[in-house]
């Protein structure tokens, strides 16, 4: 046996550098961030943009409108619980919700590759209409392009949205207060797992549904019931972990949040258990945090959980504390302490 | 959840820790060997829980972490020919080679995939009969008989297009390395459950009579933890060094026999390179000339690349448990998990990463304080 008396000092050269963009920079983590801050933001400079919020609300005349775009690019197009179509409507449909604003009118621009079955189409363009249809939004512009075969995923979708904001709140990480109570709609991490599954052909014992789901219906109840909202904002890509640290870096205050209380579905905990993951950051496509003051969490509860079966769940899961320094720290189940950092991409199965 | 949920109890934990006080009566180090082991003290901040005299330090368990550089670099050389899928557990992509990480070369048009099991990677192989299919069988002795049943399948299936690139480790020569070293602090060890799992734990005994040093073969859930640490530290106390078993309900003294039946009639062990830490003797697998044609250094001939590492961080120190993280200087400045300098800030159970993901605000605040007092401002 060696002992290890004379092993030198080692370490691998530093890479500083992303020539080339890579999956990572989508991922809805450190690097995505950095990409929005270093590049685009600069890019563009306009203050409705900086205020990184989920949609850009600005007057148009005598209307307060809320405007917003997202694309979608998923493998596999369908997947249990929802498919791209549905998913292109409801996530727009929450980026203008999360806004505060209700939404009305839709656009839809289909990129679709060479070979892709007539069939397959139809299933999306359907699901687009039903999606549309539940969530009372109509699809009123389009634009259809075909790509070289190899040069797209089947179909990617993008769809930009415009809603009517009819308050006068600001919902937006400005409004976040010391004191303020986070509200979390529902279980989290479904989708990520859904996809996941699907993807890797992992099978568990029974079928793992996404969340995806319109959240417009949810926030109209709070509005409705007149409750004092300083901001909402929907979990996608990066999960609740993420969506909370960009909150707490935006308003530069501290969210404490309680492990116990996030609803994680016994099915979502055993899939990450296997795969290593933390549902803390896993993909949710009809979930939202709300932020309300103290005084307000048992009527916007009471709402949210009448208001659609989607936010039947709803919880309290922390609060906003006096502390600055933007972190975002979580009790654990055992009663002690930590940091929840933001990821730099994707989450990655571990080795053992 | 059902079998976890259990052994993340507070009152449980808050009863173990509790005991742990009771009994500690002198300064005790103890290393938990595995990466997983060490993501969950940070993760549920169980060293908080811990008496002022119990130090834990944080071993070279991660296989992401041990990997040697020159086994990336050679990763990432077959992984961008054109003829290859290079097949990986997923955390194996972003660890950064001397110029470029595996998802560098995905980015760069290489068909990288990830995967969740080698024997995929067979199937993948069949399917795509053109291609030269490579799976990169890097891990403990809790990887090995998969990789082992995928290379004798192939064998057995006369699948010719596949292919592993090995780099494969073994616990019980680190912790004699470890142990051995002049510099040694580690008084007793918790081993890693899962690799005890397929191995068993009788080749622990002999170790633990030659250091006198406690092994206690430990879970990965909080209560796990705690106990082992416990029985550790009431060995530790009454003088005693034997090989102790917490994880009952996975280990057995003897492990598991097929799976390590497939690993001795694939493998067998030779000296292997540990990132930042140097060759130890007899401390890896390898492919038995049997298997030979299923090896991806001589198929692809990269077998005599080497790569020179850069003396810039303690990687090596950290995972024998003479430094933490937070005492390298570079921590959290030039080395950050976008940017890492050394593997242990890479994998999600390097313990670089776990500090930085977990501990880095309290780390800072305590840093403030320290340099706060020297200017004499407290």
């Amino acid at each position: 046996m060696s002992a290890i008396k004379d092993f030198t000092l080692q370490c691998p050269l530093p890479i500083t550098d992303y020539p080339t963009v890579t999956l990572a920079h989508g991922g809805g983590g450190k690097l995505m961030h950095q990409l929005i801050e270093k590049m685009i933001l600069p890019a563009f400079q306009s203050p409705l943009l900086e205020t990184r919020h989920d949609g850009a609300v600005f007057a148009l005349g005598g209307a307060r409108l809320a405007f917003t775009t997202d694309s979608y690019v998923v493998n596999p197009l369908f997947f249990p619980g929802g498919d791209i179509g549905s998913l292109a409507i409801n996530g727009t449909v929450n980026d203008l919700s999360m806004c505060g604003a209700r939404p009305f009118y839709l656009s839809c621009g289909l990129i679709l590759e060479e070979g892709l079955p007539m069939e397959t189409l139809w299933a999306v363009v359907q699901s687009l209409k039903q999606a549309a249809e539940v969530a009372g939004v109509q699809l009123v512009t389009g634009d259809t392009k075909v790509v070289d075969r190899g040069k797209g995923d089947g179909v990617f979708i993008n769809t930009a949205g415009v809603g009517l904001v009819e308050h006068d709140l600001t919902i937006a990480p400005s409004s976040v207060k010391e004191g303020d109570v986070v509200l979390l709609s529902g279980d989290v991490g479904r989708h990520g797992i859904a996809i996941m599954a699907m993807r890797q052909g992992l099978e568990f014992e029974s079928a793992i549904e996404s969340d995806c789901a319109p959240l417009n219906g949810a926030v109209q109840a709070l509005l409705d019931g007149k409750v004092q909202v300083h901001c909402l904002r929907d979990l996608t890509r990066g999960g609740l972990g993420t969506t909370l640290i960009e909150i707490a870096e935006a308003t530069g205050l501290q969210i404490i949040i309680d492990e116990k209380k996030i609803p994680v579905r016994d099915d979502v905990a055993g899939a990450c258990e296997v795969l290593g993951f933390d549902p803390l950051y896993l993909a949710n496509e009809g979930r939202m945090i709300v932020f309300v003051p103290e005084n307000e969490v048992a009527r916007a509860l009471e709402l949210l959980r009448k208001a659609s079966p989607h936010t039947a769940g709803a919880v309290e899961i922390g609060r906003v504390t006096g502390e600055r320094g933007g972190l975002v720290k979580m009790k654990s189940r055992i009663g002690t302490t930590r940091i929840i950092d933001m990821l730099s991409g994707e989450q990655l199965p571990r080795i053992c | 959840m059902k079998y976890s949920s259990e052994y993340r109890d507070a009152d449980a934990a808050q009863g173990y820790a509790h005991e742990i006080r009771r009994i500690t009566k002198q300064p005790w180090t103890i290393m938990e060997i595995c990466g997983g082991q060490t993501h969950a003290i940070v993760k549920f901040g169980l060293d908080e829980l811990l008496p002022k005299e119990i130090e834990l330090v944080h071993g070279p368990g991660c296989p992401v972490c041990v990997t040697p550089l020159e086994l990336i670099d050679k990763a990432v050389q077959i992984a961008q020919r054109k003829d290859v899928i290079f097949c990986s557990f997923g955390d194996m992509l972003r660890v950064p080679g001397s110029d470029v990480d595996l998802f560098g070369i995905k980015a760069r048009g290489g068909d990288v995939r990830i995967l969740y099991s080698p024997l995929d990677a067979l199937k993948i192989a069949k399917e795509n009969p053109t291609k030269e299919v490579v799976f990169f069988a890097v891990g403990f002795e809790t990887t090995a008989p998969a990789h082992a049943m995928a290379v004798y399948l192939a064998k057995q299936q006369e699948i010719h297009n596949f292919s592993v690139l090995v780099s494969h480790v073994l616990v019980p020569p680190a912790m004699e390395a470890i142990l051995g070293s002049e510099t040694n602090r580690v008084q007793g060890f918790l081993a890693a459950g899962h690799v005890c799992a397929i191995m068993g734990y009788d080749e622990y005994i002999p170790i633990a009579a030659k250091y006198k040093v406690p092994i206690v073969v430990t879970g990965f859930e909080p209560l796990d933890i705690l106990q082992g640490i416990s029985m550790c530290v009431k060995q530790l106390e009454e003088g005693r060094y034997e090989v102790e078993n917490q994880y009952t309900r996975a280990v057995t003294e003897g492990g598991n026999h097929p799976a390590q039946h497939y690993i001795k009639e694939v493998f067998h062990v030779v000296n292997r390179k540990w990132r930042g830490i140097g060759e130890i003797g007899m401390s890896g697998l390898s492919l038995r000339p049997a298997y030979a044609e299923f090896d991806a250094e001589l198929r692809f001939d990269v077998g005599g690349y080497t790569a020179e590492e850069s003396p810039l961080c303690i990687s090596g120190l950290i995972m024998q448990g003479q430094k933490k993280p937070n005492e390298c200087s570079a921590f959290g400045k030039q080395c950050t998990p976008e940017k890492p300098l050394g593997a242990p800030m890479v994998s999600n159970e390097g313990a670089c990463a776990a500090y930085y993901r977990y501990r880095r605000a309290e780390l800072a605040a305590s840093a403030a304080l320290t340099s706060a007092g020297a200017k004499g401002e407290v």
